[in-house]
């Protein structure tokens, strides 16, 4: 069931902008409209390109904030998120617990 | 006349003329406006679900460039549910990689907050370690399930054998020493969690035992949102109309018993619920066109009432999807599309 309605309604997640555009609606509490204008604009593309995922694996690529293909040395995991929260300006729970650690 | 092939409400296929799909629409609707004093769908709308429904299409889609996001309950106990061996760190990777996840969910195999909160001890670390190892944001899950609360599984006496014996202060008190419980269980839970990095927290089938179940949860999501003001919480609900199991119990002035979910969203959205899952549970006795026209006119309403983001339940049983445990896929993609083109939701 979570496979058919990933086809038919969804965004598609890291294949394309989905993960992000959740995050806006999770961290803001923004509608899905003004959550995919504003991912657009963080990310330089038409809201239109949000869903596509060879546009979106380009923009991915660039910013280096995961891909669904496993590669060497690209962002996997919590590294990613470090840029995710930079990039949409947002805090990330596990991104600030991460720090914490660290120090 | 051709037939429409399509299907009743346990899944069963049944082939039924363009006027009788065009019948159950419009009943379905009615059905949800009468019940919850809301508007039905305008024409147009019904004209929409009728081509819907006559599509001969296997597998139907939203248009392009209308695609929402995806929430899933209990996220990592599916695999183990139809025998798949995979931890839950790998069923979080499935779900990232292999599955387009917006947004995953971890949860406990026995799937409450009662026993969630015996096994903290192992679920943090795992949970932790999935979040280095992953990238869309991660819930934490489970149910409230004032049940759980009651003898012999609980401390509490079970109302539901005190109100056959006509016993109904003592129903009610019972369910309120339950609320108690429950609140304590739902806010440690959630706190370990949110300790230990969860992007947000879900709090699935909420009221599933009426109005008692549903102020638990107000009042754990009230706490958790003073304690961790930036927290994400979901609250995904059991059926479009809050039980009046207590019948009494009210939440900021407004009794529980009765609401349906345009007026559940409000109440959500006080406590300080960041994305609300409406839920309208499927009659078996009827079409899938019958169930789907009356989930979309309840989420319709309610989508209209908020302010936040509106995740409809289209799980199992709920939101127009049959009631059965191979949900088809002509059925589920025709809830999909329907309720994110006409019930204009942010999510599923």
């Amino acid at each position: 069931m979570h496979i058919t309605h990933s086809i038919a309604s969804g965004m598609g997640g890291m294949r394309t902008a989905g993960d992000l555009v959740a995050r806006m609606q999770m961290s803001r509490g923004m509608k899905i409209k003004e959550a995919k204008e504003y991912v657009a604009s963080k990310l330089k593309v038409s809201v239109s390109d949000l869903a596509d995922p060879v546009v979106m694996n380009e923009v991915r690529e660039d910013l280096d904030i995961g891909r669904v293909n496993a590669l060497p040395r690209v962002a996997k995991g919590i590294d990613a998120k470090f840029r995710i929260a930079e990039l949409l300006g947002i805090e990330i729970n596990c991104v600030n617990q991460f720090k914490d650690r660290i120090k | 006349m051709q037939k429409i092939y399509t299907r009743m409400g346990d899944g069963s296929v049944v082939e039924l003329s363009e006027s009788e799909v065009r019948q159950d629409l419009e009943e379905g609707t009615k059905d949800a406006a009468e019940r919850a004093k809301i508007p039905s769908l305008s024409e147009d709308d019904l004209q929409r679900l009728l081509e819907l429904y006559k599509c001969p299409d296997k597998s139907v889609g939203v248009e392009k460039g209308k695609e929402v996001i995806l929430s899933y309950d209990s996220g990592t106990t599916k695999f183990n549910r139809v025998n798949v061996s995979v931890s839950k760190l790998q069923s979080l990777q499935i779900y990232e990689r292999m599955l387009g996840a917006d947004t995953m969910e971890m949860g406990h195999m026995d799937y409450s907050y009662k026993p969630a909160k015996n096994i903290m001890w192992i679920e943090q670390p795992v949970f932790e370690q999935a979040l280095l190892v992953t990238i869309p944001p991660l819930f934490y899950g489970a149910m409230p399930n004032l049940g759980l609360y009651t003898q012999p599984d609980g401390p509490c006496l079970n109302p539901m054998e005190l109100l056959p014996q006509g016993k109904i202060s003592e129903a009610r008190a019972t369910q309120e020493e339950m609320i108690e419980h429950a609140v304590r269980d739902m806010v440690y839970v959630g706190s370990l969690m949110y300790e230990s990095g969860a992007d947000g927290i879900n709090f699935d089938t909420t009221a599933a035992a009426g109005d008692a179940d549903f102020l638990a949860t107000l009042r754990a999501v009230e706490i958790l949102k003073k304690k961790y003001p930036q927290m994400c919480i979901e609250m995904g609900m059991s059926g479009e109309f809050i039980l009046g199991m207590h019948g009494e119990l009210t939440y900021d002035g407004v009794k529980l018993a009765g609401l349906y979910p345009h007026k559940q969203v409000e109440l959500a959205e006080k406590a300080g619920v960041t994305i609300f899952g409406p839920a309208v549970n499927t009659n078996t006795n009827e079409s899938c066109a019958w169930n789907t026209a009356r989930a979309v006119t309840f989420t319709k309403a309610c989508v209209e009432n908020s302010n936040i983001p509106i995740h409809a339940n289209v799980g199992m049983g709920v939101g127009g999807v049959p009631v059965t445990e191979t949900p088809p896929v002509d059925s589920v993609s025709r809830v999909s599309k329907a309720m994110v083109e006409i019930g204009r939701l942010d999510g599923l």
